[in-house]
């Protein structure tokens, strides 16, 4: 880590200033420059990095590019809807405005290559051309030639470019099944918990000392670093919080220098911040609300998201919804012991076959047909129900409320299937409501 | 004009030669389907005049319940384009990952009448916050692509057309498909708020900030495909610094689904703010409050209509928009059918000239009503036989008993309301919760003769002081809102028993001397004998020890009473009031037909009774089977009813074969009996085609030659 960035083709006190912006990062940065060699060697046709979210991979790359001053196009996959708006881009950031005119209505591959033949000898680069492709697992979804042709574009247009491409996943991922050439693979590691110390360390306070911030952060990472890693994340749950922190040393109850105190004020926050804020159940700036006010409105605490687990539905609606719960979690044979009246004893034991013997919800919903819904639906309602237009459209509002999953084809002439999409408190719920007692029903709680 | 077919539906009637060349507008439509066809013009000038005093009277209520949310939304989009970046520090600025914040909108599963809603919202942000509103619906954005367009589209595209008002010639180009991005959508931006913020522009107000918030509006949350919608909250995160973007979310369910559509690393780029819009049934209840339980409307539903109505709501849809609309069709129906209706207005001059106009054709009708003729029995003989000669004196009558019945409304109302007030926090609510339940009891008889009635009454003379004055209290409130003569009565008895509720606490121990001087008076006057005046004395000492009979409880007994008076003498059911009939709508089942339609009920109907729609004497049959004169289709279903799950063709078409015969009245002795020949071939294979287009059968690769069922049950 001591180890600095040095590279014979750059100027050494340039590269300090871009190893002073990557903390943590200069290693794997090193190896990057050697990969890349001086700016006007050809460089390897592609390089793959990969790495948990933030751990610098963008960071570190486009600091380079952009420091060095060297010529590059980055482009993120999720915003390239069409593989269209991926040429674009790279030969606009490449040759200037002008290029990507010259690209036909719905581009293919062999257009975007024809072009940069054409417009890279007009502006003739002495450096290596970087084409820096972010959230590359997004490639594989694309057009399956795509990935093939980025991998060795060098050869293609006969030019010195690299294409650089970043993901979270392992590069065996990516492989084509008709293989491909492999690119260089270099892994970014998580940064460990000094790294993430040395790193949110930085962001000083202008009107504290750096050594109360780092004891903050130590705190923090205290609290956090069990459930999470993520750089970005905890540089938020920081600047939500420190204010909190910072509290007893404005009232001047507490010295700067009694970190114990400190502690003991700000950690059960924190904890209640993992709780909420950090599941981003209450909202960023509703925290920061709730952290302004006293102590004694604290108890009337903000009520998140997942507090708000109540629905509304019509009456029908929760019939037909109970139904489906049970259509979903019990074997299709029970059904006659269920809503029969005179079904006879069925031992649990003998009656099923081994595999149902598993709890059904530990297998999860299952599939079942329409009919079989209404059939029960009649059954569990307790007045008569007329089969009327609005009974059917009720299954499909289910539907779209996501409280219920169509499976296969949309034709409903063709006998459509259904799972119930919602879980057992939820279904519980919604049974009380309607003096139904589903337990009672459900053959795994029989 | 009419047709021979049962089934209502659209009919083409081709003008007869010169006869009214103009197109049929409304008012000609009213008057076909109307009975008596003279004064449809008026009912139909009647109808759309309430129906637009009603239409206006729920928009406003909307936009009153709405207010709330709405409001509340405002103020945060405001909040959110000033910036909390702007008002903290430089430090927790640059500290802070920048979310994007968002509004989630709770809406409740009544989708149909989240677009009212929505419809107003973008109003609003328009009107007073920014002119960059994009409404998407799941439907329309299947993929990224498509959302994209349709964002860019919504905002650059409006935009344009304002611009193109304002100067010409400097017209933005709708987006071209390929550069439908967050990029492009950025540098129009930036040109946009370069452009407002030089002078001279009108759009530079003082209330409007510099660079107005971009909102997107997802309307149905739920429906949005999740890879999508949290590819498209990725691309906005990474633009959140150059566009002030918000997004709302309309949700339907719960707020917890926002969790179930996106994943943390998604989620955690969003800083969602919770919006809860009022519930449908409180939504209900306010409509019902103003547009039913009202003498200002004319037009009533009677108990069942109102019944079918509410049902729908609560069983089917939860959606007031629908209940509107049934209320509608009510209104329709009433003013369509009923002669009388013309007598149905919302002013008393009205009523007056439309009654002095009357025709005797109309009166006639009037001296059948059922309300009517009982009404008359009760007279006097000599009355009776003026109001069925005299027209005159018949009119004058029905002035004077259309005005009771408007009477009859005004103090309905109130009582109704002054009851439910009483009621409505008692034990285990006997008589309902909502005041509509206690209004369609009202409806449908007598109900003070109802057992919850009693109940009621009962646990109300248990009530403790304070409890039973809030509650009276109210009802004075409610009282003094309405200006009837023939309430002014009860509101003084009312006071005069609040009053002496007060002088209570003072006067106590007077009364409750005077109650010791009077009880054994009364004893005195019995002791006659011994084993009686032993009787009284147990049963004095009794009453004494469980329910000391205080001044408190013969004031709230005597104020139950008056209640129970004002209940009796105002709550008849309106089935009593003499010319009810022009007021009150009743074929419930009609409503229920249209607005809860069974078309598998129909169809099954159809096909297995032919006779019930087409009225054709040769398909009657005895025991109610089909007759094998019944059309091919009816058939071809019955005879695949007694099959099993597959069903083969060629039995099929040799089974139909036979019964065709039958029908031609063939000798079954014949070669020709039953013999398959191409004009009974095709006519199978047509009826067979229609029961598949129906959804009975469907063709199946199990076995060859073979149809499966997609029915069960049959023979």
């Amino acid at each position: 880590m001591t180890a600095s960035l040095q590279h014979p083709g750059y100027d050494p006190e340039r590269l300090l200033c871009v190893a002073e912006k990557m903390p943590c990062r200069v290693a794997q940065a090193g190896t990057l420059l050697s990969l890349m060699g001086e700016p006007a060697q050809y460089s390897y046709p592609s390089i793959f990095l990969y790495g948990h979210r933030s751990t610098g991979k963008s960071h570190v790359i486009n600091t380079l590019l952009m420091d060095l001053e060297l010529p590059h196009a980055t482009v993120s996959c999720v915003e390239c809807v069409s593989v269209g708006l991926m040429f674009e881009r790279v030969l606009l950031e490449l040759f200037g405005p002008d290029t990507s005119t010259l690209l036909p209505r719905s581009p293919s591959l062999s257009d975007f290559v024809r072009i940069y033949r054409q417009q890279a000898p007009l502006s003739p680069a002495n450096q290596t051309r970087y084409i820096v492709i972010e959230m590359a697992e997004l490639l594989r979804d694309m057009d399956s030639n795509l990935l093939p042709v980025l991998v060795r574009l060098q050869e293609l247009v006969d030019d010195n470019v690299t294409v650089i491409l970043l993901s979270e996943i392992v590069w065996d991922r990516f492989r084509p099944n008709t293989g491909c050439f492999e690119p260089l693979i270099l892994y970014f590691p998580d940064y460990s918990k000094g790294d993430l110390q040395q790193i949110l360390s930085q962001d000083i306070h202008p009107s504290y000392s750096p050594e109360l911030y780092s004891a903050f952060i130590n705190i923090l990472l205290g609290v956090f670093y069990s459930v999470c890693r993520d750089l970005r994340e905890l540089r938020h749950l920081a600047a939500l919080n420190f204010s909190k922190f910072c509290e007893p040393l404005k009232e001047g109850k507490v010295k700067e220098s009694d970190t114990h105190k400190l502690w003991r004020n700000i950690e059960p926050h924190l904890k209640k911040a993992m709780q909420t804020v950090y599941l981003r159940d209450v909202s960023s700036v509703q925290w920061e609300q709730q952290l302004q006010q006293t102590e004694e409105k604290e108890c009337a605490a903000l009520k998140g998201l997942s507090a708000h687990a109540h629905v509304e539905l019509p009456y029908y609606s929760k019939f037909l919804l109970i139904a489906a719960y049970l259509a979903s979690y019990n074997p299709a044979r029970t059904d006659r012991r269920f809503f029969l009246k005179h079904h006879g004893k069925i031992k649990k034991t003998n009656f099923l076959k081994k595999h149902e013997k598993t709890s059904n919800h530990l297998l999860g919903p299952k599939p079942f047909p329409l009919d079989r819904l209404l059939a029960i639906f009649y059954s569990v309602v307790d007045s008569r129900v007329a089969p009327s237009a609005s009974v059917f459209s009720q299954i499909s509002s289910l539907v779209t409320l996501q409280l219920l999953t169509q499976l296969g084809h949309d034709d409903q002439l063709d006998a459509p299937k259904y799972k119930c999409a919602v879980a057992l408190d939820f279904i519980r719920a919604i049974s009380r409501t309607v003096n139904f007692d589903i337990v009672k029903y459900l053959y795994d709680f029989l | 004009m009419s047709t021979s077919s049962v089934s209502k539906g659209c009919f083409v009637f081709k003008p007869s030669a010169k006869k009214r060349r103009k197109t049929s507008d409304m008012v000609d439509y009213f008057s076909h389907g109307c009975d008596g066809g003279e004064d449809s013009s008026l009912r139909y000038t009647l109808c759309k005049k309430l129906w637009d005093t009603i239409k206006e009277e729920t928009e406003s209520l909307q936009d009153e319940l709405n207010r709330q949310i709405l409001e509340g939304l405002l103020h945060f989009i405001k909040r959110c384009c000033s910036g909390p970046r702007h008002t903290a520090g430089p430090w927790e600025a640059r500290m802070r990952a920048s979310e994007i914040p968002t509004a989630a909108l709770v809406l409740g599963v009544n989708v149909p009448d989240h677009d009212m809603t929505f419809q107003s919202l973008c109003e609003l942000l328009q009107q007073s916050v920014t002119p960059h509103v994009a409404c998407l619906q799941a439907k329309e954005c299947g993929a990224l692509k498509g959302l994209m367009r349709k964002v860019l589209e919504r905002l650059v595209g409006s935009a344009a057309e304002e611009e193109a008002d304002e100067e010409e010639g400097d017209t933005h180009p709708h987006p071209k498909g390929a550069h439908c991005t967050l990029a492009t959508l950025c540098e129009w931006y930036e040109t946009k708020s370069k452009k407002s913020s030089t002078p001279g522009k009108k759009r530079s107000s003082e209330e409007e900030p510099a660079r107005p918030p971009i909102v997107i509006i997802f309307k149905d949350l739920e429906a949005f495909n999740p890879r999508v919608l949290q590819d498209f909250i990725l691309i906005c995160s990474r633009y959140v610094e150059q566009l002030p973007l918000i997004l709302v979310f309309g949700i339907a369910t719960s707020p917890s689904t926002i969790q179930q559509v996106l994943p943390h690393s998604v989620s955690s780029l969003l800083c969602i703010e919770l919006f809860q819009s009022l519930s449908c049934t409180q939504h209900l209840s306010t409509v019902m409050d103003k547009l039913i339980l009202t003498h200002h409307f004319p037009f009533k539903p009677n108990a069942k209509v109102l019944q079918v109505l509410v049902s729908i709501f609560l069983y089917h849809d939860f959606s007031v928009r629908n209940f509107i609309k049934g209320l509608k069709l009510a209104l329709l129906e009433h003013y369509l059918n009923q002669p009388l209706s013309v007598l149905c207005c919302e002013k008393k001059e009205e009523v007056e000239l439309n009654t002095t106009q009357l025709s005797h054709r109309g009166l006639e009708s009037v001296r059948q009503l059922a309300s009517f003729r009982r009404y008359v029995e009760q007279q006097q003989p000599q009355e009776q036989v003026a109001l069925l000669t005299s027209d005159q004196h018949m009119k004058e009558t029905c002035k004077k008993l259309l005005k009771d019945l408007h009477k009859y409304h005004k103090n309905y109302y109130p009582v109704l309301r002054c009851l439910h007030a009483l009621t409505r926090s008692l034990p285990r609510v006997p008589l309902g919760k909502q005041i509509r339940e206690l209004h369609i009891t009202c409806l449908e008889g007598n109900v003070w003769e109802r057992e919850e009635y009693r109940s009621a009454m009962q646990l109300l003379r248990m009530l403790a002081k304070e409890e039973l004055l809030r509650e009276l209290r109210g009802c004075q409130d409610i009282l003094k809102l309405c200006r009837s003569t023939k309430m002014r009565a009860p509101l003084e008895r009312l006071q005069e028993l609040l009053d002496q509720f007060e002088r209570l606490d003072e006067a106590k121990p007077e009364t409750a001397a005077n109650e010791d001087m009077t009880s054994p008076a009364k004893s005195m006057e019995k002791k006659t004998d011994l084993f009686q005046l032993q009787k009284t004395l147990l049963e004095m000492k009794e009453t004494r020890r469980t329910k000391k009979l205080s001044g408190f409880e013969i004031l709230r007994n005597e104020a139950l009473d008056f209640i129970d008076a004002l209940v009796r003498s105002h709550l008849v059911p309106p089935e009593t009031q003499p010319l009810h009939e022009v007021c009150y709508y009743s074929s419930s089942a009609l409503l229920r037909r249209h607005l809860n339609a069974t078309p598998r009920t129909s169809i099954q109907t159809a096909l297995s009774s032919p006779y019930h729609y087409l009225q054709n004497d040769a398909l009657l049959t005895e025991d109610g089977g089909v007759s094998n004169a019944a059309p091919d289709l009816c058939i071809v279903h019955k005879l695949h009813l007694e099959c099993g799950r597959l069903i083969n063709l060629y039995d099929w078409l040799e089974a139909y074969a036979t019964v065709v015969s039958a029908a031609e009245g063939k000798d079954p002795e014949s070669e020709e009996y039953g013999k398959v020949d191409e004009l009974k071939h095709a006519r199978f294979i047509q009826a067979v085609s229609e029961l598949q287009f129906l959804g009975f059968i469907k063709s199946t690769k199990q076995k060859t030659d073979h149809v499966a069922r997609l029915t069960w049950g049959g023979c």
